[in-house]
């Protein structure tokens, strides 16, 4: 009873004013049935409130599930309004089948599908037709999206289409229209606020954890459907195949830099290490353009960001293109014979050795 | 292929790549007095990309002109005289003062510039190194309602048939798309190596052609939909320790949790 009285005397102030304004010449002499009308009127007052945002998130998927960026996305998106009321939509030929893995998802009420052949591939020209339908349609106020490839890929040409500008790779949510984003490779943090009617924004996964499921299911309808031209053709694929963990939202990284000297050296010793750590790996540019590494495990401004747990460093000088895909890990560990390279300034613990004594004898002290 | 190829790039006149910027002391943006400014890198490759495509069809002459344009102040000419001496064949600068310009409206500018140059093929960096917005291409392929294939990793065209197949660098891999032209491209790191360029040529460039216009007289509106409200230097990290074996340093992470 008591918290009801608070909660009463809390809401007062702004309901007279509301009712000063509105409702000048109700019969105050009815105090019961006033307080009851004036109780629910909050209620609804902040129903309204709630809808002044309203978010849908794209969900990018592989293998029938969504991708772990596409959830971290979800999570900002709750962030941005304050509430469990995202809708997500899920689009390709199939598209049900990733709706039904994904509709306990906590933060969702609503999954919309559009199951069509057209949206394989998140091909851009065809997704941005579709989300411009949908935002229309329903009136979202926000429009995310990981920023992977795929969302940086199809939000820009989404925002252009609503005549908007979009914000990319999100590191902090402010509040409903203001973000940080790390600019100049993350060497400054830019804090910038939305003055579009509609926020379309891409959200740096690194930053904000995955959405989980819960225990509630989202309602799963039928998306509007614009079924547009496909302008391009998507022709093949090649994936590399990798048993360890995804270097994007692994718990433990390491990576190795153009100290490891060819590829051979690079398997040789960091592979290994990898698998007695648990770890993902990863690379940096200069390992990737000498081949040592497959592109796609280049960490940096241009590869992937990453934020692990633990970030380990092998013969990397520690570039400062190579520090903006890294710098928040949570320890950074280093591993160099230059004691002068720029990655100690960084790191968390360093050890000043030839890699290739140190990281064969760590491999072997883990694996015990 | 039954039309020629009319190229445009554009390119970006950003703070030099190898220079850590610092956060000026009014907190609104970078510190930009005496720094070093450079072509954007991935507008480099961009450029490099199209002079390669005319390279390597000399022998059916495909690629008509390589168009160069970019936006911002006029101090930009500097790169789009570079881009000449590489050898882009004339070029167009959007002067616009001080003026800060989001993607979306240099997208806009740029659309008004393919129209008057009649391209059908634009070739752009993925990113600037500056803002990291990886958004401009999207945008126009969007404005102009043309296919687009962003980060590309490698650019081919079928003459006979008039399609451009280009292989894109995705998260775990690479794709690749196909489409008719007009199109957009967006340039990744590994599509080429990038030229410098020869003094003698660096001479010419300096004769050929650059139009000056203004963002008015492209019937654009350049105003911002972005506050800036701050620009922060990002969180400090804590001085780490330097240890002395392996064994030390297995220890340190097992105190610290990190394993």
């Amino acid at each position: 009873m008591a918290a009801v009285q608070t909660s009463k005397s809390l809401s007062r102030k702004g309901s007279e004013k509301w009712r000063s304004q509105h409702y000048r010449s109700f019969p105050t002499h009815d105090t019961f049935h006033f307080t009851m009308l004036r109780f629910s009127r909050t209620i609804s007052g902040r129903a309204n409130w709630a809808r002044l945002a309203s978010t849908l998130a794209y969900v990018e998927h592989a293998g029938g599930q969504a991708t772990p960026g596409s959830l971290s996305a979800i999570n900002a998106a709750r962030q941005i309004q304050g509430s469990d009321e995202v809708t997500a939509l899920v689009a390709g030929s199939n598209a049900s089948e990733v709706a039904n893995a994904i509709k306990k998802v906590s933060g969702l009420s609503k999954v919309l599908v559009a199951e069509s052949g057209s949206y394989d591939h998140h091909m851009p020209e065809t997704v941005a037709e579709l989300l411009v339908a949908n935002v229309k349609k329903h009136g979202f106020t926000h429009l995310v999206a990981g920023a992977s490839s795929v969302g940086k890929n199809v939000l820009p040409r989404t925002a252009a289409l609503l005549d908007v500008q979009a914000v990319s790779d999100i590191s902090k949510v402010v509040s409903e229209d203001t973000f940080e984003r790390p600019i100049y490779a993350g060497n400054a943090i830019a804090t910038t606020k939305s003055n579009d009617s509609v926020k379309v924004i891409t959200v740096r996964a690194s930053t904000f954890d995955a959405a989980a499921e819960g225990s509630s299911e989202a309602a799963v309808e039928a998306a509007e459907d614009p079924s547009p031209e496909a302008l391009a053709k998507w022709e093949s694929e090649e994936l590399t195949k990798s048993e360890r963990p995804d270097l994007g939202t692994a718990q433990r990284v390491v990576s190795g830099g153009r100290g490891l000297k060819d590829k051979e050296n690079f398997e040789k010793v960091m592979y290994p290490f990898a698998d007695a750590l648990g770890a993902a790996v990863g690379a940096s540019r200069a390992a990737v353009d000498s081949g040592f590494a497959d592109n796609s495990l280049q960490v940096g401004q241009t590869g992937k960001v990453v934020a692990p747990e633990l970030y380990v460093a092998v013969g990397i000088s520690g570039a400062i293109q190579h520090l903006a895909g890294m710098k928040d890990s949570k320890t950074i560990v280093a591993i160099n014979k230059d004691a002068e390279a720029p990655i100690f300034q960084v790191a968390d613990v360093g050890l000043v050795a030839d890699l290739f004594e140190a990281v064969p004898d760590l491999t072997n002290k883990l694996k015990k | 292929m039954s039309s020629k190829l009319r190229i445009l790039v554009p390119v970006k006149r950003v703070i030099d790549a190898a220079i850590r910027p610092r956060v000026n002391k009014a907190q609104t943006g970078v510190e930009t007095q005496g720094v070093k400014f450079s072509i954007n890198p991935f507008c480099d490759i961009a450029l490099e990309e199209a002079l390669r495509i005319r390279e390597r069809t000399k022998a059916s002459s495909l690629v008509e002109k390589v168009h160069a344009v970019s936006a911002g102040s006029s101090k930009s000419q500097e790169t789009l005289r570079q881009a000449l001496a590489k050898g882009a064949d004339d070029s167009t600068l959007i002067d616009v003062g001080d003026a800060n310009l989001e993607p979306l409206s240099v997208a806009k500018m740029l659309k008004k510039v393919a129209e008057e140059q009649n391209s059908n093929l634009i070739i752009l960096g993925k990113q600037a190194i500056d803002n990291d917005q990886n958004q401009t291409g999207q945008m126009l392929a969007g404005l102009l309602k043309w296919p687009q294939a962003t980060n590309a990793s490698k650019v081919e065209i079928d003459e006979a048939n008039s399609r451009v197949t280009v292989t894109r660098e995705v998260d775990g891999g690479t794709e690749t798309v196909s489409a008719p032209l007009p199109m957009v491209i967006t340039t990744d790191l590994r599509l080429n190596e990038p030229r410098y360029a020869s003094l003698p040529n660096i001479m010419k460039a300096k004769k050929k052609p650059l139009k000056v216009v203004k963002a008015d007289d492209l019937g654009v509106d350049t105003a911002s939909r972005m506050e800036t409200l701050k620009v922060s230097e990002p969180p400090a990290r804590q001085a780490g320790v330097i240890v002395e074996s392996t064994d030390e340093l297995i220890e340190r992470l097992q105190k610290g949790g990190a394993l």
